[in-house]
């Protein structure tokens, strides 16, 4: 019996890089001995990807992409459908965690200098994975039909309108229609479930296939790659089996517990991950007297208000997510991890830090004097943290980093 | 090869791949086609006609045109007189600033003076202001003399739609084009435009 297993399996292997590629990029895949938890989040993000995935394929089944019906197949998910419940608050509560994780994978790299040189791809794809989420999460959110995502979906297809001479008529196109009907579910529901997914599969392929050509990084910011063994193997790396599967399933046990809590405890999030205006049907003539976007679009939406014209809020939000992609060629510093970097450093990315979630923050309550100018001063730090990057990372004093982990 | 081989194979590639991106055009077009508004879709946008004689005098109402809120307030006298006092408070009193379809024409911005229609699409981000008639110290203005307020994202207008200044929004609600034959209003056509 295993003699037959064995020839099927060499049968296929001197047809398909099986054994080759599991063990180049699995098994023995060689990563930093020292890494901490921040370098934990990307294999959360992956399984948060695939948790949506599957739970996006059962939640199609039932749902109906029509105006008179969509509301109304998510009530019928959640009342009828067996466990209908579990899977749509899977799906809802992921979709907060991805952008958890990856709010928190993305800092990490901030903070230890995982764009620099040669990680610069590595990191332009990541951004790409972010705004292709960004974009995943917004059409997902318009598909129930509900207050709210009639209401968010119409400010911000109104952005397309801000743009000078073909606003208008590219918010007519984008819509299909003279208001977000059925029509407009439907051909989101079309780029929501095919489309985005398959770029959004492509773009952590390429993630994942450029970040084991060029390695991955450490927090203290060590080429593992100037010390290598006899076999070219780096001396201070480990194999990806076991060492960091087994860290990585402790994470994913401890991510799973906090995903239940969320999901069959506090599944709507107080209102941060399913707003309560969303538990209505979409109304064109009655707007929700407090239109907030959920929490993870909610710093660059406090951006887009603190600008009084739509063309410059639009602007300058487009700029607040643009900026990232181009952090590899900001920073200017000798050294890649903020151990090393000097007090300038420090200070930039807690202040960075501070005015993102007070951004965040704002975007989730309603405007008041005191906050549009908090708004406002709370944007400029965000945009100084990245424009004055070149100058401060420069011009200060860094530690001598070691060379070995 | 030789030079004047090579020199022919470039040409060739360049003319076919001409050729070849002159079509990505033409296929383009049935996918971008697809996302305009359908036959369906325009049809259901077809005008809207209602009776406005019963409305009472200060009432507001909303009717939807292409599922957009359209409101229609019925003027007293009054509140008409209050239309010269709030302009200071404006930002574009005369409607200089947007197509308007009638101005000029009477200072309720409509073909009747004692009505005004006007789109109920926030000009800032697209919400619907809510109609706040009373002449009262409001949260939002200690001297308001009635008019739209928008809870989103706190933009003002007066009881014509016209905006005020330093709010979010930059420019009046938009007047779509309609008539009257007698009390009955046609919003979406206007025969005489």
């Amino acid at each position: 019996m295993t003699e037959i297993a064995g020839k099927l399996f060499s049968w296929l292997n001197t047809r398909l890089p099986i054994v080759n590629t599991f063990e180049r990029h699995l098994s023995k895949h060689p990563v930093p001995s020292k890494v901490n938890f921040w370098y934990l989040f990307g294999a959360l993000a992956a399984v948060t990807l695939i948790i949506q995935i599957v739970t996006g394929i059962w939640l199609i089944m039932p749902y109906s992409n029509t105006e008179e019906q969509a509301f109304s197949s998510i009530e019928y998910i959640m009342r009828d459908v067996d466990y209908g419940w579990v899977i749509r608050y899977m799906h809802t509560t992921g979709a907060s965690l991805f952008f958890a994780v990856v709010y928190l994978h993305m800092f990490r790299g901030l903070l230890y200098g995982s764009y620099q040189k040669p990680k610069e791809l590595v990191w332009i794809f990541g951004c790409t994975i972010y705004l292709a989420m960004m974009a995943e999460g917004f059409l997902g959110y318009v598909l129930p039909y509900g207050q709210m995502s009639y209401w968010g979906a119409q400010v911000i297809i109104s952005l397309f309108g801000a743009i000078p001479y073909i606003g208008e008529s590219l918010e007519l196109w984008v819509r299909g229609d003279y208001y977000i009907s059925g029509i407009t579910v439907s051909r989101f529901f079309a780029l929501h479930v095919v489309a985005l997914p398959l770029v959004l599969i492509a773009l952590v392929f390429l993630h994942l296939v450029a970040l084991h050509e060029v390695g991955a990084g450490n927090p203290e910011g060590v080429d593992i790659e100037e010390f290598l063994d006899d076999d070219g193997v780096p001396l201070d790396s480990v194999p990806f089996f076991p060492y960091k599967v087994l860290n990585a399933l402790v994470a994913i046990g401890v991510f799973m517990t906090v995903f239940s809590i969320i999901m069959f405890f506090f599944p709507e999030g107080g209102g941060y991950f399913i707003e309560m205006a969303n538990f209505e049907e979409a109304n064109p003539l009655v707007t929700p007297d407090h239109i907030a976007p959920v929490w993870y679009y909610a710093p660059f939406y406090t951006m887009l208000r603190a600008i009084p014209d739509p063309l410059g809020g639009l602007i300058v939000m487009a700029a607040g997510v643009a900026i990232f992609f181009i952090v590899p060629w900001l920073d200017r510093s000798k050294v890649a991890s903020i151990r090393y970097k000097g007090i300038y450093s420090k200070i930039a990315i807690t202040l960075f830090g501070v005015s993102f979630l007070t951004l965040g923050y704002l975007g989730t309550v309603g405007v008041t004097e005191v906050r549009k100018t908090m708004s406002v001063v709370c944007t400029v730090i965000y945009f100084a943290y990245f424009l004055l990057m070149p100058i401060y990372t420069k011009y200060e004093t860094t530690k001598e980093v070691p060379d070995r982990l | 090869m030789q030079e004047k081989d090579k020199t022919r194979r470039k040409v060739l590639i360049g003319l076919t791949s001409a050729v070849g991106l002159s079509g990505i055009p033409f296929a383009a077009t049935p996918f971008i086609a697809a996302w305009n508004p359908s036959a369906k879709a325009k049809a259901a946008g077809a005008p809207v006609k209602l009776d406005v004689s019963k409305m009472q005098f200060g009432q507001q109402i909303q009717v939807a045109w292409r599922k957009q809120p359209v409101f229609i307030v019925r003027h007293t006298k009054e509140s008409l007189a209050t239309l010269d006092l709030s302009v200071p408070k404006l930002a574009d009193p005369n409607s200089d600033l947007i197509e308007e379809p009638y101005k000029g024409l009477n200072p309720s911005r409509s073909k009747d003076p004692g009505y005004s229609v006007f789109s109920g699409v926030c000009t800032h981000l697209g919400c619907a202001p809510k109609y706040f008639p009373e002449v009262e110290p409001k949260p939002w203005d200690a001297t308001w003399n009635g008019g739209f307020f928008c809870p989103c994202h706190g933009s003002m207008f007066d009881i014509v739609g016209r905006v005020f200044k330093g709010v979010p929004a930059s420019t009046n609600l938009l007047v779509p084009p309609h008539m009257f034959d007698g009390s009955i209003l046609t919003i979406g056509e206007d025969r005489e435009l």
